[in-house]
């Protein structure tokens, strides 16, 4: 099977001299179309760092990212940024929303950015806010949602392009477990397909469950890949 | 691109309590920059409409002479000598001069009077009532309809009047370009008429105006004229000498210039500072367009347009208020001395542009230098 993320002896270290520390530390994996994996360890263990290297938002020291055949790190910054929105969607740990568009506005910017027509845009972004189950509330804006509603405004504004990797950093953090499983399950059922990949930075073993496979970080190395519970 | 600047529209404009900061901002120092700089052209204006109504291309004076007002008479010989300079088609005398007036109803009203050259009545101003031969009869003035008229008690052709204890009588009515600065009606009358009614010192000619040949005759003139110990000035140079002088010398264009600078550092600093929050809130959510694949460019295009944005409609709330407060004070006070011009105008746009251009600018930076990993680190 051809992997949809191929990292190879990836680097990255913060300061000089004394100070130069390895956030990430001669790490190679492979993550496939169809799979969840779940990204673990304690804090400061390069997890973020790990997710933000592969995505395309952080430059690595050493190694390469390869996606859909190109090594992503030789490309121009500018073609970096029209290959994460293309290819990647993002649900940021506090979502990042602005307060001041609705949540179909909202949702709808990965498509904007991507010179779609804006009404198209508001469309296609009200279909995913009906996938996530917020169809009602297409003209709100995010403040007036709970946690867990804005959590899928994330989530839709993270689809609405239909990325082939999704990219979620901590995404039940700040989740009571009861509504964190039912994020989890919906990304499980109606997010995940076989021409998709998923990963999931997590500190919350209550979720663990749903991971196809858990890889283990320690000191920037990775440390350890298992089958998840859910194979 | 259509759709990101609509989001940057929303962004800004959604924000309504920083938006109108924002637009209170630049509206407040437009308006008070257009209306200092406004009241300044105006009084320049009408410092110089003695120049600019007569309409002569030279004049001659005394060098001292520093506006029109306050002319130094001088000797009937320079006319002849002037008269007699290579390239002058014609020169002729010209009287300016106050004088108090007794209406009928006893009323005392101070007034300028301008004596016209009695050949050729060069410089006299267009009649809306009347013939300009009339000017040649006997007491014959011509009185001009400005704002100041309705202090003769708007007289008509055939009202008399009493001028330093000589009948006077309107024969016609006439309309200028520009009234005076002073707020006193203006007369005009024949020169010899002029210097007989008016209590003169030995000399009488108040300017000499003078016609040249062609404009390439006018250096020459100006050398010869400097030669006399006379100064030649163009209406140009005149004009500008007289602005000069009340810029420089009379402390109103100091003033005006130290307000105009106060209300562009007060609306800059209100509404630079309003926009610099405004990016500071919403940096994250910048970076995290960034993050999902915003091209630094598009960033640069939102902010530049939020900024120009406000900047335009502010310009135009300013200019509109400003215009409305002239247009209703003029209506209240005839004399109110305020010219929106182009150059007034232009001068406000671009002091809106440097606003719009520095708060872009700091927050371009700021949007610029956000790392998308560090959104993501949260
Ligand atoms: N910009 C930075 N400058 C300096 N050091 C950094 C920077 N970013 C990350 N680090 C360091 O890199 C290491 C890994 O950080 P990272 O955020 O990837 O950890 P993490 O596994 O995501 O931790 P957590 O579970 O707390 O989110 C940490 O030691 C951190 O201090
Ligand atoms: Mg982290």
């Amino acid at each position: 099977m051809n992997p949809a993320i191929s990292a190879n002896e990836l680097a990255k270290w913060f300061g000089e001299g004394d100070l130069k520390t390895y956030a990430v530390n001669d790490v190679t994996f492979e993550a496939y179309f169809g799979e969840i994996l779940f990204i673990v360890g304690p804090s400061g263990s390069g997890k973020t760092t790990l997710l933000s290297i592969v995505s395309g938002i952080l430059r690595p020291n050493s190694g390469t990212v390869v996606i859909d055949n190109v090594d992503i790190w030789k490309l121009e910054p500018d073609q970096i940024a029209q290959f994460r929105l293309n290819k990647v969607g993002f649900v940021f740990q506090d979502y990042h929303l602005f307060p001041r568009l609705t949540t179909a506005e909202n949702v709808a910017i990965p498509l904007i950015l991507m010179k779609k027509d804006w009404d198209e845009s508001i469309r296609e972004a009200t279909r995913y806010l009906e996938i996530v189950g917020l169809g009602n509330k297409v003209q709100l804006p995010p403040v007036k949602l709970s946690g867990g509603e804005q959590q899928r405004v994330a989530i839709a504004r993270a689809l609405v392009s239909q990325p082939d990797i999704l990219i979620f950093d901590e995404p039940t953090a700040s989740l009571d477990g009861d509504t964190g499983r039912r994020v989890m399950e919906f990304v499980k059922t109606n997010v995940l397909n076989d021409k998709r990949c998923i990963l999931i930075v997590t500190h919350d073993s209550r979720i663990f469950e749903y991971a196809d496979r858990i890889m283990k970080m320690e000191d920037g190395r990775v440390v350890g890949i298992e089958k998840g519970a859910s194979h | 691109m259509k759709g990101i600047l609509r989001i940057a529209f929303k962004l800004l404009v959604n924000d309504k309590g920083k938006y109108a900061a924002l637009l209170v901002g630049i509206t407040f120092a437009v308006f008070l920059m257009v209306q200092m700089t406004s009241i300044f052209s105006g009084i320049l204006m009408k410092s110089s409409s003695t120049v600019i109504n007569l309409g002569a291309q030279v004049w001659v004076m005394d060098p001292a002479v520093n506006n029109v007002a306050s002319s130094i008479p001088m000797p009937d010989y320079v006319l002849d000598t002037v008269r007699s300079i290579d390239g002058v088609k014609y020169a002729v005398p010209l009287y300016s001069g106050a004088a108090l007036v007794k209406l009928r109803n006893g009323i005392f009203q101070s007034v300028t009077v301008v004596g016209l050259d009695d050949n050729s009545l060069f410089g006299h101003p267009e009649l809306v009532e009347g013939k300009i031969e009339d000017i040649y009869a006997e007491n014959a003035f011509i009185v001009v309809e400005d704002a100041e008229i309705r202090k003769l008690g708007y007289p008509t052709v055939g009202t008399d009047f009493e001028l330093n204890d000589h009948r006077g009588v309107i024969v016609g009515i006439a309309r200028v370009a520009a009234s005076g600065l002073f707020g006193i009606p203006t007369l005009y009358t024949t020169y010899s008429k002029a210097i007989q009614y008016i209590p003169s010192t030995r000399f009488t000619i108040s300017y000499i105006l003078v016609e040249p040949k062609s404009s390439d005759a006018i250096p020459h003139i100006q050398q010869q004229v400097k030669r006399l110990g006379y100064e030649a000035l163009t209406k140009d140079e005149f004009m500008q000498k007289i602005a000069n002088y009340y810029k420089y010398q009379t402390g109103l264009g100091t003033n005006i210039l130290i307000m105009t600078v106060v209300s562009f550092l007060v609306g800059f600093s209100v509404s630079g500072q309003t926009f610099y929050t405004f990016i500071l809130e919403n940096l994250e959510k910048f970076g995290a367009l960034k993050a999902i694949g915003a091209k630094g460019s598009e960033l640069v295009y939102m902010i530049l347009f939020q900024a120009m944005f406000t900047a335009m409609i502010g310009y135009g709330l300013g200019v509109g208020l400003c215009t409305l407060i002239i247009t209703i004070a003029k209506l209240r006070i005839p004399d109110y001395s305020a010219n929106i011009t182009y150059t007034t105008l232009g001068f406000a746009f671009f002091m809106v542009l440097i606003i719009a251009g520095i708060s872009s600018y700091i927050g371009i930076r700021k949007v610029l230098k956000i790392e998308p990993f560090d959104i993501f680190r949260g």
